[in-house]
């Protein structure tokens, strides 16, 4: 099974790689669930395993937790690794060792997430396809892409459709970049959640619930997430009703939410193309849920709303009573939205002169929607940049996949 | 000092070894526990005198867990060796500390048929866990690292693809912090008798301190409900739901000696279960157990909202029942 190519050597030797690289080719067909598998525990450092064209029918969930391994198909629309008949395991694959990179293969119909990495630094998803092909249902897996737990975080040029939460999830978590990504009819395109030093750039999120959301939620072992860019992103037509099962936190995300920051600190929303989401192009909250957890900071901080285009939002928000606000504001409501609270310390929102928005002027954290007494946006523009020093994955990830 | 099912169970293996005849007793082969090499059959290590009756070879300790893993209702044979000359080391109630060259033993058996057996081997390097299944002819058992799937009728009369984990996947449970651990040998949830006696033969340093002993499953329904669903949480569910372990970022610690409620699930709300969490909003609501995603996925064999993930093939009824009774009887 160990096949040892004169290419892959000499590929081994120029990349600085263990000369004991080998490259393990696995061909779709009868007993592939076993080949795989095989093939993915007994690989050792520096081994790149093939995945041949075709569709790997697969019972059970498959992992890797060798170091410094790459999986690599023949093209997300070649390699499909499906998990319709899958019986067992929480997803479709699970990575749990460091330095390995994903690319050009597709995950289809996983019974629970669709790759998980987990404390699993230093890892790559690239050309990679997840998608659960029966469109967005409640009974689809959960996520998508869910590196957790890692540091050192690269998915570029992905793509995920039909997650019943979000389609790329990156929680607790640190030095990340999602980029060029293409994420459709997930409850959450992209989600950043308690996790730091993040960018999310260059991506297009349309038909999902919500396109991009970045959150910071209590009673988790890592906490504080913050610094975090979101830029250079199309976020459009955010339109699909949220299908999450209740219960789910994501579950209260509105149709027609552009980029939602919810709690976190120091982030930066700018240059993104933001059209039609209908209830609104950016939003900005508190955690909207009683909690009891003492180191938990449920308000946005220093959150900046940069120079972003804002085109035909807001005509029917998702809102109680959404049609009169809207109404109210002369028949669209304004692309920002601000539920109004903050610490009372750090600003809350800034945003540039000009941002057109409003505020829901809630009470109190927790307090209902209809507490609120909505009025125009008056929050200050910043004055100097809130994020400092290099963001996203460290530029190795990025030599990884170049040429 | 050893106890009565101490002494049956060393009976029925020397009535084993006796049955087998004039067969010179198995020695355990000590290398093939601590050599950098993947042992393709059991047999290679020496473990049983006789294989098919499970009659271990001498050295080899039976032992059970006051409350055990529940595994689609599979009888489960436990062994423990500890090399020769040398002793385990007790660790108050936790876990035993196992000299390198010890091994574990487990072997699954359905209507009298073994399926798989699985070793952990303690190496230079760390714990090793291997999954190896059974012949048709119950002779022996080959590595299977990828796992397997069998048909299986389990106790309770259900046709089910058994499903043999593969290496990975014994460390999904067996991980902590990286590292692979035993699981099963926690001083809390092993007899004082069995203890005693492990000292007694010289494989224990010393006996260890428990205050806390887990309750023995078949007497769940006499006495402390929550010491039971306690127990059952914490040896089936546990090594994945604690700090440093596969479902640590779920922040759902359900740990024996866990006692801050929310830690454990009460009003606790779920993370990242999706669809898991069947339209419930917390993993346990006192006095509701039927409002407890942490009960609703017990409950379920489906993949992506059952729980365990792993080794599941059926939904353990007795243990739903003491979890539910547990919640039920929780006060607000």
């Amino acid at each position: 099974m160990r096949i040892l190519k004169g290419a892959a050597l000499i590929a081994a030797f120029a990349a600085a790689s263990p000369v004991w690289a080998e490259t393990i080719t696995v061909e779709a067909g009868e007993g592939a669930q076993e080949r795989l598998q095989e093939a993915l525990i007994l690989a050792r450092p520096g081994d790149e395993i093939v995945l041949g064209a075709g569709r790997f029918a697969l019972s059970d969930g498959l992992s890797l937790d060798v170091d410094n391994v790459t999986i690599r198909g023949a093209g997300a629309e070649h390699s499909v690794l499906d998990f319709t008949d899958q019986q067992d395991a929480g997803e479709g694959l699970l990575v749990t060792s460091d330095y390995v990179t994903l690319r050009d293969f597709a995950v289809e119909n996983p019974k629970g997430d669709g790759i998980k990495s987990k404390g699993a630094d230093q890892i790559v998803y690239y050309k990679v396809r997840v998608t659960w092909t029966g469109g967005p249902l409640g009974t689809n897996g959960a996520y998508g892409i869910y590196p957790v737990e890692s540091t050192g975080v690269l998915v570029d040029s992905t793509m995920v459709s039909g997650a019943s939460d979000a389609g790329i999830y990156v929680g607790q978590s640190r030095d990340i970049t999602v980029r060029n990504s293409m994420v459709q009819y997930n409850v959450a395109g992209i989600e950043i959640e308690n996790s730091r030093n993040a960018l999310v750039e260059g991506n297009l999120a349309t038909h999902n619930t919500g396109g991009i959301l970045v959150f910071d939620l209590p009673g988790l072992p890592v906490m504080g997430g913050g610094d975090v860019r979101v830029t250079g992103n199309l976020v459009t037509t955010n339109d699909v009703a949220n299908f999450a099962p209740p219960g789910n936190i994501v579950g209260g995300v509105k149709r027609g939410t552009g980029i939602l920051v919810m709690a976190n600190e120091n982030v930066l929303v700018d240059e993104n193309l933001l059209e039609a989401n209908d209830t609104a192009q950016i939003m900005v909250v508190a955690y909207t849920l009683p909690f009891t957890d003492e180191r938990y900071n449920p308000y946005p901080r220093n959150v900046v709303v940069g120079e972003n285009l804002y085109q035909n939002g807001g005509s029917n928000p998702d809102l109680d009573g959404g049609q009169s606000l809207a109404e109210a504001f002369g028949g669209a409501l304004p692309a920002v939205m601000w539920d109004g609270l903050g610490d009372g310390q750090t600003p809350a929102l800034l945003a540039v002169a000009g941002t057109p928005g409003w505020s829901v002027n809630l009470p109190r954290q927790g307090a209902d929607p209809s507490e609120g007494t909505p009025g125009p946006l008056d929050v200050p523009a910043p004055k100097s940049p809130i994020l400092t020093g290099p963001i996203g994955a460290p530029e190795e990830l990025s030599r990884r996949i170049a040429g | 000092m050893k106890s009565r099912a101490f002494l049956i169970l060393a009976a029925l293996a020397l009535g084993g070894a006796a049955a087998l005849g004039a067969k010179a007793p198995v020695e355990v082969n000590a290398n093939a526990i601590t050599e950098d090499l993947l042992p393709p059959a059991l047999s290679e290590f020496g473990f049983f005198a006789d294989p098919a009756r499970q009659v271990p070879s001498q050295g080899v300790i039976p032992y059970r867990l006051n409350t055990p893993l529940y595994s689609d209702g599979a009888e489960k044979l436990r062994f423990a060796y500890v090399p020769p000359g040398q002793k385990a080391r007790g660790n108050g109630e936790g876990l035993i500390d196992f000299p390198a060259g010890t091994a574990l033993i487990k072997t699954f058996k359905f209507n009298g048929r073994l399926i798989e057996t699985r070793v952990m081997l303690h190496r230079a390097g760390g714990w090793l866990a291997l999954p190896y299944r059974w012949n048709e002819s119950q002779t022996d058992a080959q590595l299977v690292v990828a796992g397997a799937r069998m048909p299986v009728t389990t106790p309770d009369g259900e046709e089910i693809s058994y499903r043999i984990p593969n290496k990975n996947q014994c460390k999904e449970c067996h991980g902590l912090d990286g590292a692979v651990i035993p699981l099963g040998p926690k001083a809390r949830n092993l007899s004082a008798e069995w203890l005693a006696g492990m000292v007694t033969d010289g494989r224990l340093d010393a006996m260890p301190q428990v205050h806390d002993t887990m309750p023995l499953w078949e007497a769940r329904g006499e006495g402390d409900v929550a010491a039971s669903a306690r127990a059952y949480l914490d040896v089936n569910c546990a090594h994945c739901h604690r700090p440093g372990a596969t479902a640590s970022n779920s922040g759902l610690d359900l740990r024996w000696e866990q006692d801050d409620p929310h830690s454990y699930g009460v009003f606790k709300r779920p993370v990242a279960a999706g669809r898991g969490a069947g339209g419930l909003e917390f993993s346990i609501v006192p006095g509701e157990p039927d409002q407890s995603i942490l009960l609703h996925r017990m409950n379920s064999i489906e993949p992506g909202v059952a729980m365990p993930e792993l080794g599941k093939g059926t939904i353990d009824h007795d243990g739903v029942a003491i979890v539910r009774q547990w919640i039920a009887e929780m006060r607000q």
